[in-house]
């Protein structure tokens, strides 16, 4: 009988909960269009591909040997051959106002040099105010010089007096799990997880807070409902929307982007409540210690943008610093972004990503312990 | 089942809101708190309620300590704070069965209690609590503060920003609900309102200045009390202040209210000097104290 008033109690808060967000006229769009837009930008404009390079170059030499390295850039598809510059010093202006990325400089008697001495320097420019791209620009430039290069020697080799075979070693990467390297298989999986976290994070700390801002919360503190009670019934609305929130994205990335879906659907929904479990003692937490929406919001961003941006969705946590790389083990998103990845693309099973539900699961206990212990019913 | 505060002191940093304040309110009393914004009101109401804890002092509400019994007071008391605190996006009757719902009641349980008020806002029960009238949205705080048949009820200027005539009803409810043996502690800066209540305490700056029965408050004014009007109200109140028998005098109403510091003081002295000020349709009448009265008295 008792415990029957109690459950009555929680299911009430949370009926009341839900009648709440949805009479927020917000709340719609934001569950079904924000998911929508959020993955149709990211997934097609957060490429690391680095494309349309605007490449100029200065031919000194004019040649047939020269012409035919313009050639070999002008047929990649990653550059697009743009200017010939008369001169360097016009070329350094035009890299200066962005007219161009990469300036390759072909010397003077580059034909005369690589035919008689068998060897020739050329001078390659490159912007790199975006250090990520400068990188990949430069391995680009290094592959179509190599080729250009095998392809003369062979050429020359075959003229001159020496008929030995020639070694050549190629290499044919398989890209396993995504094997036309596909940004959008690997990127939606991470846009998921931010946008799970986002709306979960923000709507659960900002809902108790307000009731502070309207003044109901005091109104709740003076009834005999328990702590565990209120705060049950407060996030388990927002649980059962981050799961809707996660269903909507992933029909948009089966539809949309044809994602591949490998793994347990069930082990990806299991983990994801443990994870949003987190998300939203996190909520709770902040909104103990806070008395406004705008404070809460402002603390909430800044462990959003910390926590995304170093969970190894936009950048490697290999290439991070080594104090960097041990900071992420305390960032629940990272994980999060491993297991959807995982067992998305890789069809990771239980034995595979228990490690990372372990944590997930020790990071659910403690998080949430701390936000009921912080919450007081009395001011 | 009355309340009882001894000695109880609360600071916030350097603000002193309640200085040593002790009172006792009977079960089945209409107690006052009467006082100015910053009176520390809502300070006591918040320790009362078990939202705060006091400095010093103790304090208990139907017989249980308000910081140990804590959980015993939250079932019995009824508490309805000074701002409008319900979930203005929930209807009416969304609300009451919210509260009535972590109270571990429902509404047809304890309807014959809230039955007076909530006839009146029952044509509204659709209605989301964001877009009622400021006197329909007391009566609803009221009926949610009542749901769970309190013993003791707070209510914390439950008529301010409400007009005048659901003033008025808003006291005949509590009345009524007074004789269903529910003690109530009731603030408000309306001094009119003081009459109303079976005794009252006169508040301002952490202390209170007099406990007593309204008209014992009344009775208790030391001085013969004089209402003033000439045609020139501002001249009036300058020229009173610098009057040299003047004990105090403020406006009240349309009127001056004037006391001098002479026992025997009379009309016709006042209407002298005005007369020698220069002062036209001069009006002099003695007239009956009003808690107001004494509060400005008290508070001088």
């Amino acid at each position: 009988m008792i415990l029957e008033l109690k459950m009555n109690t929680i299911r009430y808060i949370i009926q009341k909960e839900f009648k709440q967000i949805f009479r927020n006229k917000a709340m719609l769009p934001i569950i079904f269009v924000l998911p929508l837009i959020q993955l149709a930008i990211l997934a097609n404009a957060a490429t690391f591909e680095v494309k349309n390079i605007k490449f100029g170059y200065i031919d000194n030499d004019k040649t047939s040997l020269s012409r035919e390295l313009i050639e070999k850039f002008n047929a990649s598809t990653y550059f697009n051959v743009l200017t010939d510059f008369p001169s360097h010093i016009i070329a350094d202006a035009d890299m200066l106002e962005g007219q161009v990325d990469v300036v390759l400089e072909i010397p003077l008697h580059f034909e005369r040099n690589l035919l008689k001495e068998k060897k020739t320097d050329l001078s390659v420019r490159i912007n790199a105010i975006d250090g990520a791209a400068a990188g990949v620009e430069n391995v680009y430039v290094n592959r179509i010089v190599q080729q250009f290069n095998q392809k003369v020697r062979t050429e020359l080799l075959l003229v001159g007096e020496n008929i030995n075979k020639l070694q050549n070693i190629a290499t044919i990467p398989s890209f396993w799990y995504n094997e036309t390297l596909n940004y959008k298989t690997f990127m939606v999986p991470g846009i998921l997880v931010l946008l799970v976290t986002m709306i979960t994070l923000f709507l659960s700390g900002m809902n108790i807070v307000r009731e502070k801002e309207i003044g109901t919360l005091e109104q709740i503190n003076v009834t005999p409902i328990k702590k565990y009670q209120f705060i049950i019934g407060k996030l388990f609305p927002f649980l059962i929307l981050g799961l809707v929130l996660l269903t909507v994205g992933l029909i948009i990335a089966k539809l949309l982007f044809d994602i591949p879906i490998v793994g347990s659907i069930l082990l990806m929904y299991g983990y994801s409540i443990i994870y949003i479990l987190v998300i939203l003692g996190m909520g709770l937490f902040i909104s103990n210690f806070t008395d406004t929406q705008q404070q809460a919001m402002f603390i909430a961003w800044f462990f959003m943008v910390i926590f995304i941006l170093m969970s190894g969705l936009f950048t490697p946590i290999e290439s991070m610093p080594n104090w960097a790389q041990v900071l992420t083990e305390f960032n629940p998103i990272k994980y999060y972004v491993q297991v959807m990845r995982m067992v998305m693309l890789k069809g990771a099973g239980f034995s595979d990503i228990y490690q990372q539900l372990l944590k997930t699961l020790a990071y659910a206990l403690i998080m949430n312990a701390l936000a009921v212990y912080s919450y007081k019913k009395v001011t | 089942m009355g309340i009882s505060v001894k000695h109880i002191s609360k600071s916030y940093d350097k603000v002193r809101a309640l200085d040593d304040i002790s009172f006792e309110v009977k079960p089945g009393e209409l107690f006052g708190l009467i006082g100015p914004d910053g009176a520390g009101k809502t300070t006591l109401f918040r320790i009362l309620t078990t939202l705060l804890i006091a400095d010093k002092g103790e304090a208990t509400v139907a017989g249980y300590d308000v910081v140990n019994d804590y959980k015993a007071i939250r079932n019995l008391v009824g508490y309805m704070p000074g701002r409008f605190s319900l979930y203005q996006d929930l209807t009416v009757e969304e609300n009451l069965n919210f509260f009535a719902t972590i109270f571990g009641t429902t509404i047809e349980e304890n309807y014959d209690l809230i039955k007076d008020i909530y006839v009146q806002i029952e044509p509204f029960k659709n209605r989301r609590a964001g877009k009622l009238s400021g006197g329909m949205k007391q009566k609803l705080a009221l009926s949610c503060a009542l749901i769970h048949k309190p013993k003791v009820l707070f209510l914390d200027e439950p008529t301010t920003g409400v007009d005048p005539v659901s003033r008025k009803e808003f006291w005949e409810i509590l009345k009524r609900l007074q004789q269903k043996d529910i003690t109530i502690l009731v603030s408000t800066p309306y001094m009119d309102e003081a009459a109303l209540c079976d005794r009252i305490a006169l508040m301002t700056g952490g202390q209170i200045l007099q406990l007593s029965a309204p008209e014992a408050i009344i009775a208790s004014f030391p001085k013969k009390i004089f209402k003033v009007r000439t045609a020139e109200t501002y001249r009036l109140i300058q020229d009173l202040k610098v009057f040299t028998q003047t004990h105090s005098a403020y406006p009240f109403g349309e009127y001056m209210h004037f006391t001098s510091m002479e026992s025997d003081f009379k009309a016709e002295d006042l209407i002298r000097y005005l007369k020698g000020k220069k002062h036209k349709n001069i009006e002099v009448l003695e007239t009956e104290p009003t808690i107001e009265d004494s509060f400005m008295e008290l508070s001088k």
